[in-house]
């Protein structure tokens, strides 16, 4: 009792040391950003003596600068996504998908999957409560495809790693594939193939959520932090070691001849092996990047990251609760074509 | 009086996660209640909740989609 009136009373008084706190971490963020690649250059090459160009010194400071900054970039964006997400609870995703028909729901679906806050384990209960309350298969399907597949975490390393235009790339064909894919799955009428018990729930009606006030939200953000960069860090860390080995060992268009354009299985293939990879991509990701410098192609490397992001092992297994064989079969054959075909666009195009 | 409080999640780590934080608050409150882990969809979906985890207090949903922190679950429980 002591401890909780304690709290409150100085959570009431400090709603400007609150703010001020906030815009101190900013600064503090940007002047680390800032700093970091003279101050792993200055580590390795003056402080423990390297040569500039000897394998070992550039392995070092590829991974100096890449931790820090990947480490640094997950944290402001974590941030910042998850302020937004307070915006968009499922709830009110499902208010806004109500009553909308045809390709423009599909698109609005997969848009707000990528804002709205989404678990693979709450599969289930957002498969109910979306089909219950009257939008289509096929809409339901898009935002289930968008919402793992456009992820903070790969987001954050696809920027940090390759630069805006890959992430965004990576975001518009993600959009793309849960469009079309929502699209096609609705036009085939596989209502009859969604297990019997779901038709036969009666499940609550649903509210707009919850009001929240900006030290609320700002704490909510600050709490997924702690938890999706406590959850992934070390596999950052390992990953861009790795990924730093190759950089600096592995000689240049090693991998042009497996991964590269002209290889045409390699796109199916990295869609394949990304399936049971699901929640290693924050270090699967930095091993990719050292890949592609030595020639792998970016329409593999893509592919990839979103069969790893949206056709996971364990999302399928769930669904697998709400879902019989034969639409599940359709729905990895669809995305997976999808996805496939997305990478060789890629490796037509770039 | 005896509380009610039901964790509803499909047995997920966030779904057990709230549980232990629940009881752990329950424990240091010295409150009585009669905890269950509700894992049944269609019993779920009863509450009105898209997303798992949830806590719910005397048949009222107090959150849905994350673990609330230490202090809003002893705030739930004092009220």
């Amino acid at each position: 009792m002591n401890v909780k009136l304690r709290s409150d009373t100085r959570l009431d008084k400090s709603p400007y040391r609150f703010y001020v706190l906030f815009v101190l971490i900013v600064v503090v963020w940007v002047f680390l950003y800032n700093v970091i690649q003279p101050f792993s250059q200055w580590l390795v090459f003056t402080v423990c003596k390297f040569q500039p160009g000897s394998s070992l010194g550039e392995s070092l400071a590829f991974f100096f600068y890449d931790v820090p900054k990947i480490l640094l970039l997950l944290s402001g964006m974590v941030f910042a996504i998850s302020v937004i997400r307070t915006f968009f609870s499922p709830e009110r995703t499902r208010s806004l998908l109500g009553g909308k028909k045809g390709a423009v729901g599909n698109v609005l679906a997969s848009l707000l999957g990528i804002v709205t806050p989404f678990c693979s384990c709450s599969a289930v209960p957002l498969f109910i409560g979306f089909v219950e309350s009257g939008i289509p298969l096929g809409i339901t399907f898009s935002f289930l495809i968008s919402a793992p597949i456009i992820n903070e975490v790969a987001l954050v390393m696809l920027f940090g790693l390759f630069g805006w235009k890959v992430a965004a790339l990576y975001v518009a064909s993600g959009l793309t594939i849960a469009t079309i894919s929502g699209l096609v799955i609705g036009r085939l009428n596989l209502e009859k193939y969604v297990e019997d018990f779901v038709w036969q729930i009666q499940a609550a009606t649903i509210g707009e959520g919850e009001k929240l006030t900006w030290k609320d939200r700002f704490e909510r953000a600050w709490g997924s932090v702690k938890e999706i960069v406590g959850k992934v860090w070390l596999y950052v860390v390992i990953g861009i070691a790795v990924g730093a080995g190759i950089h600096g060992y592995v000689p240049q268009d090693a991998m042009a001849g497996i991964l590269g354009a002209k290889t045409w299985w390699s796109v199916p293939a990295a869609v394949l092996l990304g399936i049971p990879l699901y929640s290693n991509a924050a270090g699967i990701i930095p091993i990719v990047s050292a890949l592609m410098e030595k020639g792998a192609s970016l329409g593999t490397v893509l592919a990839f990251m979103m069969s790893v992001r949206g056709l996971s092992l364990p999302e399928v297994i769930i669904l697998r609760r709400v879902l019989k064989p034969p639409l599940i079969a359709v729905f990895i054959g669809t995305v997976g074509l999808a996805i496939v075909l997305t990478g060789y666009l890629f490796n037509l195009v770039l | 009086m005896m509380m009610n409080v039901k964790i509803l999640g499909s047995g997920c780590a966030n779904c057990q996660r709230l549980e232990a934080l629940t009881k752990k608050v329950i424990d240091e409150l010295g409150v009585e209640a009669q905890i269950d882990h509700v894992r049944d969809y269609a019993e779920i979906m009863k509450y009105p909740i898209l997303s798992t985890p949830a806590l719910v207090i005397n048949e009222k949903v107090v959150a849905s989609g994350r673990i609330p922190s230490e202090n809003e679950i002893k705030g739930w429980l004092n009220s």
